[in-house]
């Protein structure tokens, strides 16, 4: 059983997966901080080093603020509206009524759909005049609204959107936190007389937290590098109010080519994904367990 | 504040849960100030009890009676007890502080009372110094201490306790026994207890009441669980070793052993304590012969593990010279007023007329 692999034979098994490694994920990521170093090669001369040019771009960059404005809009809108939702959900269907896997099933449902095709479903219930939303409004009365076409509404109807998407799989989320939750810490809340109401603010949902955290993390993460259903809804517009980060990313390399501007609205995202990882790893995750 | 006790009465209680009868006809009471057991092996009902008299499950049939008020459609914070549970049930994000007074601040009394109350128990359980920590940073015998104040907090005149010693080891679990015994008189509450543990039972209890199958089996004081046994079940459910039930035909007994009601000696179960079970002296003993299969030595005696001709198991606990060995065949005997006599039909006691 204590048959030792031949050092070589080790190295060798070892090569593949490395190199998938090194060819899709580190040498990307070292190629974008050097990109973002040096501007644009062009037909007549060679890209050069510019230092720390592209940065101070960005920084003077005002449609990126605008961009990072909707990013924080678009994060501060859905996630709590999602993990509202996604608790009453659960808490519905973790209750005794009949039919709760139906429910269950139905709940989760535009999980598994792709967002593209969750997009265009939504491209119909949003089209002015014909759509599902504006018929709705005129039978009650209210004058049609070009949600996607005019930039009061085009970020709120994306994260309409995004909850609708999302909430189902932070219901499955808290239905096992909730199913972890021990009856007895309930039964004692309720022999001291907390109603329902009391047992879910006092005992459930403190015991959700790490839950809670998990979720808020996960949403504000996908707040910033949301991507798909923006190109098949909105294309960012219109005058960019729907468009977020990861949009803009693209928009700037693949649209204008300026790849070292690219590379460099990159590196940001990065850092910011990365500092959000860290805060959830190092600071909630000690304050979250209490055993 | 040491308020006193109030008493409880359960008359002919009846649990179903869809087609399963768990509870049938369930019938006892305690007095004001007393200590009541419900001792039975795990699924006999105990606990389901136990939530039917605290208000979490509804009853499908019969009464509870609370200082004599009916109880039975009220609410579970309204019937003014609290509830020890198996696993202390503590609220893991509060602090032990917070945990205690909970019930207080769901009942909005007034902080300088709180403080008060919050003092008087963290004194009586000895908690002075943890109460800023939370559960997860305790022992388990302090978490029991916590469960227990945080019920005696709100003085409710009777606590019913469900299995709360389960989790703890040996020693812990003798100690906090008669920490719990002395709660019990000397404030004066009503203890309704919920354990398997038969020795538990016998050591803490003013009153049993044996269950089995969702039925009881026996209700009476320890020594009258002890030493009268109702029926089989009780017999050997009450001692360690167990009672030793030997049929009447593989037993030798004298001529003039007579049984009230007409019963005759062959339908009977003869029941025995292994400590009862000596070597005949008279011919007044009644005498079972039997093969040793194994000498256990516990110290203070021998627990001798016997087999008759028939295969029926026998245990004798003995501690006189001369210990049989392995393999001897013996003829053990033990006096008439020792024996407890069962009838084969239903296994229920028949008395004997000494």
């Amino acid at each position: 059983m204590n048959k030792r692999l031949p050092l070589g034979l080790g190295f060798v098994l070892l090569v593949l997966p490395c190199s998938l490694l090194v060819a899709f994920t580190h040498y990307p990521a070292v190629k974008a901080i050097i990109n973002s170093l040096w501007n644009n090669a062009s037909s007549r001369r060679p890209s050069r080093f510019v230092g720390l040019e592209n940065y101070e771009a960005m920084i003077a960059d005002d449609k990126l603020m605008q961009v990072l404005t909707n990013s924080g809009l678009y994060a501060l809108g859905t996630i709590p509206a999602a993990i509202f939702l996604s608790v009453s959900m659960a808490l519905l269907v973790n209750s005794r009524f009949p039919g709760t896997g139906l429910m269950r099933l139905s709940f989760f449902l535009p999980t598994m759909l792709p967002l593209v095709a969750v997009a265009n479903i939504w491209l119909f219930f949003y089209a002015p005049g014909i759509g599902l939303a504006s018929q709705m409004m005129n039978a009650v009365g209210l004058p049609t609204i070009n949600f996607l076409g005019s930039t009061e509404t085009s970020l709120a109807s994306m994260m309409v959107v995004a909850v609708w998407k999302e909430a189902g799989l932070f219901m499955i989320f808290y239905l096992a936190a909730l199913q972890g939750v021990p009856e007895n810490l309930k039964d004692a809340a309720r022999l001291e007389g907390a109603g329902p109401v009391r047992v879910f603010f006092d005992v459930i949902f403190p015991l959700l937290r790490p839950t809670t955290i998990f979720v808020a993390v996960n949403a504000l993460i996908n707040a910033f590098r949301l991507i798909d259903h923006i190109i098949v809804m909105t294309k960012g517009g219109p005058d960019n109010s729907s468009a977020l980060l990861l949009f803009y990313i693209y928009e700037v390399t693949f649209r204008q080519r300026d790849f070292a501007y690219g590379a460099t609205l990159t590196v940001l995202m990065v850092a910011l994904l990365g500092a959000l990882a860290a805060f959830q790893f190092w600071v909630l995750d000690r304050k979250t367990h209490y055993q | 504040m040491s308020k006193s006790g109030a008493s409880l009465e359960v008359r002919n209680l009846h649990k179903s849960w869809g087609q399963v009868e768990v509870l049938k006809a369930v019938d006892f009471d305690i007095n004001a100030g007393g200590f009541l057991t419900l001792l039975g092996p795990s699924g006999c009902g105990k606990s389901t009890l136990l939530r039917l008299i605290c208000g979490l499950d509804e009853v499908s049939g019969g009464e509870i009676l609370i200082d004599g008020q009916v109880v039975t459609g009220k609410a579970a914070a309204e019937r003014n007890l609290g509830m020890v549970f198996q696993n202390y049930a503590l609220f893991p994000h509060m602090t032990i502080e917070e945990n205690i007074a909970y019930g207080l601040k769901i009942r909005k009394v007034p902080t300088a009372e709180k403080k008060k109350q919050l003092d008087r128990v963290a004194d009586l359980m000895a908690l002075g110094p943890l109460l800023n920590r939370r559960p997860g940073q305790l022992s388990g015998g302090q978490q029991q201490r916590v469960a227990l104040a945080r019920v005696l907090v709100s003085g409710r005149p009777l606590v019913l306790m469900d299995e709360p010693l389960s989790n703890l080891d040996a020693k812990l679990r003798v100690e906090i026994r008669s920490e719990i015994r002395s709660l019990n008189k000397k404030l004066g509450i009503t203890i309704v207890y919920v354990t398997h543990d038969q020795s538990e039972a016998l050591s803490m209890s003013d009153r049993i009441v044996l269950m089995n199958a969702g039925e009881v089996a026996q209700i009476g004081t320890p020594e009258e669980l002890y030493e009268r046994p109702a029926n089989t079940f009780s017999a050997t459910f009450i001692g360690t070793p167990p009672t030793n039930i030997i049929d009447s035909s593989e037993v030798e007994y004298p001529a003039d052993l007579n049984i009230a009601g007409g019963h005759d000696v062959k339908d009977c179960l003869f029941g025995i304590r292994p400590e009862c079970i000596g070597f005949p002296t008279t011919d007044k003993n009644l005498r079972v012969k039997a093969r040793v299969k194994s000498v256990e030595y516990e110290g203070k005696v021998f627990l001798i593990h016997l087999e008759t001709a028939a295969g029926t198991s026998i245990v004798q606990s003995y501690s006189g010279p001369s210990v049989p060995q392995y393999g001897e065949e013996v003829t053990l005997g033990w006096a008439r007023e020792h024996t407890h006599m069962f009838s084969k039909k239903d296994g229920r006691v028949i008395t004997v007329s000494r």
